[in-house]
């Protein structure tokens, strides 16, 4: 996919993957997330290797793929209790992840009757109402109106002022401050002349 | 601990509102006992004979079939990568889908069996080990079916290939559940059958689950 790639994610920092179709952005956010594991090299978190302890690695991040990953038959709450359980984080989160994205008026329908922008912004208040320090997101804004948007950005804004770090795969360009682009196409394997 | 019952809860409560999946299996479960009157003839002495190997045969099936709902949905919608990415161990994981699944499956097929005993003219001592061996056993069938699901997940023709996997490992527990309910009408001690299927079952705790664990993470790469 790609080699000789070597960055680093400060505190506070962000970091925009860019790059046509098929350069690696998201095998590059699957690797961050340790889902797969890398051909060469290695993915260290304050210069520990995240292979010595995937569980603390897991702990710390929160993927959001393309799939939303919603079940039809559950509610919106009970979509982000399970997500808030399941990392035991605080309860009181969900009340502020469902108004930063605006659902609270949808908080008890099934998650079946939600329209794709919806669904997409139930995946994205998964990343608030568990307390990730590292936020990986695969084309976040995928569906999204520009309400939704600035949403986002608002919700990766003030998780960088808490000192969170966030890595985006996209071909938009996100207004985002201070942020590290990186361009995957230039570190494509050179093929060997045949 | 927090986590490994969310999921347990989250699964049953999945199993609930999508009723019909649980219900299907039930259905298959009774409408396939009740053909083997129909076919071999009514006569009591024959069906008593086979009473318990047809519900233990059937029950097998019954279970096989309801597999591919332990980790299928959840890995075509995305729903797997999100649970194996939180801190829970994805051993933790697999035993609480395995326990969800019993409590839908395994527990309900245990409740109907003596209903269908009764039907198949079973005679009346083996009844208790008959629930006894089927409690001790359908843990099992959930246990060793994760291992086959986790492994078939993402081939095609998943089904057939499945049940390729799980039937040879499904044969230990239909003969000792077997057994257990024969030996007691034919007055034979059942103590070492039962103990059988108690150390199938303890072994099967710890290693099905880290089976199916190491099974899963190619899948999800």
């Amino acid at each position: 996919m790609f080699e000789s790639l070597d960055f680093a994610l400060a505190p506070g920092g962000a970091l925009l993957l860019t790059g046509p179709n098929g350069s690696g952005k998201s095998s590059l956010l699957r690797l961050m997330a340790g889902l797969t594991p890398p051909l060469a090299g290695a993915l260290t978190w304050d210069s520990v290797a995240v292979t010595e302890d995937p569980a603390s690695h897991r702990a710390r991040l929160h993927f959001i793929a393309h799939q939303d990953a919603l079940k039809p038959v559950l509610t919106v709450t009970e979509t982000l209790a399970f997500c808030a359980a399941l990392r035991e984080a605080r309860e009181d989160r969900l009340m502020t992840a469902l108004e930063r994205f605006h659902l609270a008026e949808l908080a008890d329908l099934p998650c079946r009757v939600l329209s794709a922008g919806q669904r997409r912004r139930l995946a994205l208040a998964r990343l608030l109402a568990s307390s990730a320090a590292l936020w990986l997101l695969d084309e976040p804004t995928t569906g999204l109106d520009d309400a939704s948007i600035s949403d986002l950005l608002a919700a990766i804004s003030e998780h960088r002022a808490d000192g969170g770090r966030v890595a985006i795969a996209t071909h938009l360009p996100l207004p985002l401050a201070a942020v590290r682009s990186l361009s995957l196409e230039r570190f494509a394997p050179r093929r060997s002349a045949a | 601990m927090t986590a490994f019952l969310a999921l347990v809860s989250r699964d049953l409560r999945l199993a609930l509102r999508q009723g019909s999946d649980a219900a299907l299996v039930m259905a298959f479960f009774v409408l396939a006992v009740v053909l083997f009157p129909l076919g071999v003839g009514p006569e009591p002495q024959l069906l008593a004979r086979i009473a318990a190997g047809v519900i233990w045969v059937t029950a097998l099936l019954a279970a096989l079939l309801s597999l591919d709902r332990l980790f299928q949905q959840d890995y075509e919608d995305g729903s797997l990568e999100v649970i194996a990415l939180a801190p829970l161990p994805l051993e933790a994981t697999v035993l609480a889908k395995c326990l969800a699944h019993w409590l839908t499956t395994g527990l309900p097929l245990v409740v109907v069996a003596p209903a269908l005993a009764a039907l198949l003219q079973l005679e009346t001592p083996g009844y208790v080990p008959l629930i006894v061996a089927m409690a001790l056993g359908t843990p099992s069938l959930s246990l060793v079916g994760a291992v086959g699901a986790a492994l078939s997940l993402g081939a095609r023709r998943a089904g057939v290939l499945l049940s390729l996997l799980v039937l040879p490992l499904y044969i230990p527990v239909l003969i000792f559940g077997v057994a257990a309910a024969e030996q007691d009408i034919a007055g034979f001690a059942i103590r070492p059958h039962l103990l059988i299927l108690t150390a199938f079952l303890a072994a099967a705790l710890p290693l099905a689950p880290w089976a199916a664990a190491a099974a899963l993470r190619p899948a999800l790469e």
